[in-house]
């Protein structure tokens, strides 16, 4: 089984966000990066299938030279060989068409990608992905099995969740739950070791269009004052939360 | 040419936020000078929609489409879309919407934004605001597209009456074999609880709770309140509840009207997934807790004396005002 593994590379979790020329553009200086959360976890998840079923895992990234740490990172932890297609991530379905020609040339039978980046928080790139290349598709995924050609999914609903069957080839929209946060494996000195002979592949990107184009950002206004109530006096929250706030 | 709307329903009941998607189709059919469609899957009486704005409803009955199935909810309403000339699409960012939306996008060759939170600022182009960095920043995207797909924030907009004489059409929507190439197997899904997406007040408890055990008293609250439970990370990694009550960054987000945090340090990952909640209630014992910054209300206290003692309060409260 051949896996691809979809590594957005994102501001820490901690980061201040901060724009630069005019608010249009993220402000990288002195932010950390990171591999999005939700893809770190099918990573791991991609390891099971590597180590217990002998699996292949690449993983892959849309974006500048500035993103090869994080999916040096991505080897660390045990992905084969990385792919990195040359060309800023300039929308949802720009970042779809470039992975579909990799998951074409490639050959594979199952993506792995987040629900969503913490970055643009689009939600759209593996649904995009899959449609493209008429792969089946199931998001929010928290539990994934494959026997021979067949996968056994689980994918959260609001309120519950629901069991999937789907043939490969197959792409999820994933999240934690997949595996356990303290499943989730910190690249150790062997790793990174490794790592370093491991392939970093760079491709051109093809050419192709985008559907939609940020123009500016802006950041949320700053609130107002709290107002601090005296535990011996609840009934003023509650009227507060009837007659201010007028939520209950 | 009207504005298309999913409006989706569970056993043949309108949620509100199909309601909500359906006051904002209405707000943009207005900037573009055209009326509202909404498309329905065995939903029931549909009239309600008509008191949002809706002028005509395509109602697919279909047991197929018992079930939510993404791909072939998408390929109904991508013929809905070109049955009506459609140029834009409004839906949810329900869990259901969120998986179907980029597919839709794919089919339409649409553009697609999510988590808009405004009317659009223009419509030539047609310009939308979105959260974006969860919730640390606004993010204004141009859809530069012939047919565009708006994904509308929980809560964002409300609900805006504005009522329409509504026509009714059944709707038959060619389904093939390959829409159903995910088959849903089961669906396991608690009916009495109020969920984390569907709530309009959410309960939250953190690592102040100390343990599992003492989850009764944030449930008596919740239940008090009609609202649903919610954790920090820490509490659903060390299982003491379910990871889908963990809301944050990289749990769910919370877009509630109140959202009442116990024993919750305020982390910035955590604040960063709620702070859309448009009031929120802050109760923990140390009054240099980061979340005092970040709430509207605040109460300096140990959490196992004040939490039953609001409940009592908003009982009495609740049973004043029936
Ligand atoms: C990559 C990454 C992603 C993350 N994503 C998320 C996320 O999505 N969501 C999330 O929640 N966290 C997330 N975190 C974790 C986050 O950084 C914090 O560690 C976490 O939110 C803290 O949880 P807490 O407030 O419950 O616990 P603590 O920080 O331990 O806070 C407990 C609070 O309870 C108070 N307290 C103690 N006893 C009482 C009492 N008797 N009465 C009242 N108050 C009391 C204390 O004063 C304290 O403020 C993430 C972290 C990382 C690194
Ligand atoms: N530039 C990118 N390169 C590789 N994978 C990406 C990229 N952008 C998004 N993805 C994948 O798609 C998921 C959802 O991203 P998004 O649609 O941007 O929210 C991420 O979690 C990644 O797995």
């Amino acid at each position: 089984m051949k896996i691809l593994v979809c590594i957005s590379h994102v501001p820490d979790t901690t980061s201040k966000i901060n724009f630069t020329e005019g608010d249009t553009k993220f402000d990288t200086n002195g932010v950390q990066f990171v591999i999005n959360p939700n893809d770190e976890f099918g990573l791991t998840r991609a390891m099971w299938f590597k180590e217990k079923q002998g699996a292949t895992v690449d993983v892959v990234n849309v974006g500048g030279a500035e993103t090869e740490p994080t999916l040096r990172k991505a080897l660390a932890i045990g992905a084969d060989s990385a792919i990195r297609v040359n060309t800023p991530a300039t929308d949802g379905i720009y970042v779809a068409k470039q992975l579909a020609k990799v998951f074409k040339d490639g050959g594979y039978d199952l993506v792995i990608a987040g629900r969503e980046s913490i970055d643009y928080n689009g939600g759209m790139v593996p649904g995009m992905l899959a449609g493209l290349v008429g792969a089946n598709f199931v998001n929010t995924c928290i539990g994934l099995e494959i026997e021979g050609n067949e996968a056994t999914v689980i994918r959260e609903i609001d309120g519950g969740k629901e069991t999937l069957r789907a043939a490969l080839p197959l792409v999820i929209g994933t999240q934690k739950g997949i595996v356990e946060e303290s499943d989730l494996r910190i690249p150790n000195m062997r790793g990174i070791m490794q790592a370093r002979k491991k392939p970093m592949n760079v491709v051109e990107p093809i050419e192709t269009n985008t559907n939609t184009e940020a123009v500016k950002f802006e950041k949320p206004e700053p609130r107002g004052d709290i107002k601090m109530i005296d535990p011996e006096n609840l009934d003023e929250l509650v009227d507060l939360l009837h007659n201010e706030a007028k939520v209950i | 040419m009207s504005v298309l709307v999913y409006t989706e329903s569970e056993e043949g009941k309108f949620k509100k936020t199909a309601l909500e998607v359906a006051s904002y189709a209405k707000g943009v059919a207005d900037m573009l000078g055209t009326g509202v469609t909404a498309v329905t899957f065995n939903a029931g009486d549909t009239s309600e929609l008509g008191k949002y704005g809706v002028s005509k409803v395509l109602k697919v009955n279909s047991d197929k489409l018992k079930k939510f199935n993404a791909k072939a909810y998408t390929d109904a309403l991508k013929q809905a879309v070109e049955k009506e000339g459609s140029k834009v699409v409004v839906l949810s960012q329900s869990a259901n919407a969120k998986y179907l939306a980029p597919l839709l996008a794919v089919q339409l060759e649409a553009g697609y934004a999510s988590n808009v939170v405004a009317l659009p600022e223009s419509t030539d182009p047609l310009q939308v605001k979105r959260t974006a960095f969860t919730n640390k920043a606004f993010n204004f995207t141009n859809i530069t597209t012939d047919v565009k797909i708006i994904g509308v924030s929980k809560n964002a907009f409300g609900l805006k009456e504005s009522s329409a004489e509504l026509s009714e059409e059944e709707f038959s929507p060619n389904l093939s074999d390959g829409d159903f190439s995910v088959e849903v197997v089961s669906v396991d899904k608690a009916a009495d609880k109020v969920t984390i997406a569907d709530a309009e007040i959410v309960v939250s408890g953190g690592r102040g709770m100390k343990g599992p055990e003492n989850w009764g008293m944030l449930e008596e609250l919740a239940e008090t309140l009609g609202a649903a439970t919610a954790c920090s990370k820490p509490v659903s990694d060390m299982g003491w509840r379910p990871h889908s009550e963990h809301v944050g960054q990289t749990g769910k987000p919370v877009a509630a009207n109140l959202y009442i945090a116990i024993g919750i340090s305020g982390a910035i990952q955590h604040l960063a997934g709620v702070n859309a909640s448009k009031t929120k209630v802050v109760i923990n014992n140390d009054p240099e807790a980061p979340f005092f910054k970040a709430a509207d209300y605040g109460i300096v206290g140990d959490a196992f004396e004040v939490v039953p003692k609001l409940t009592e309060k908003l009982k009495k409260f609740k049973s004043d005002n029936a």
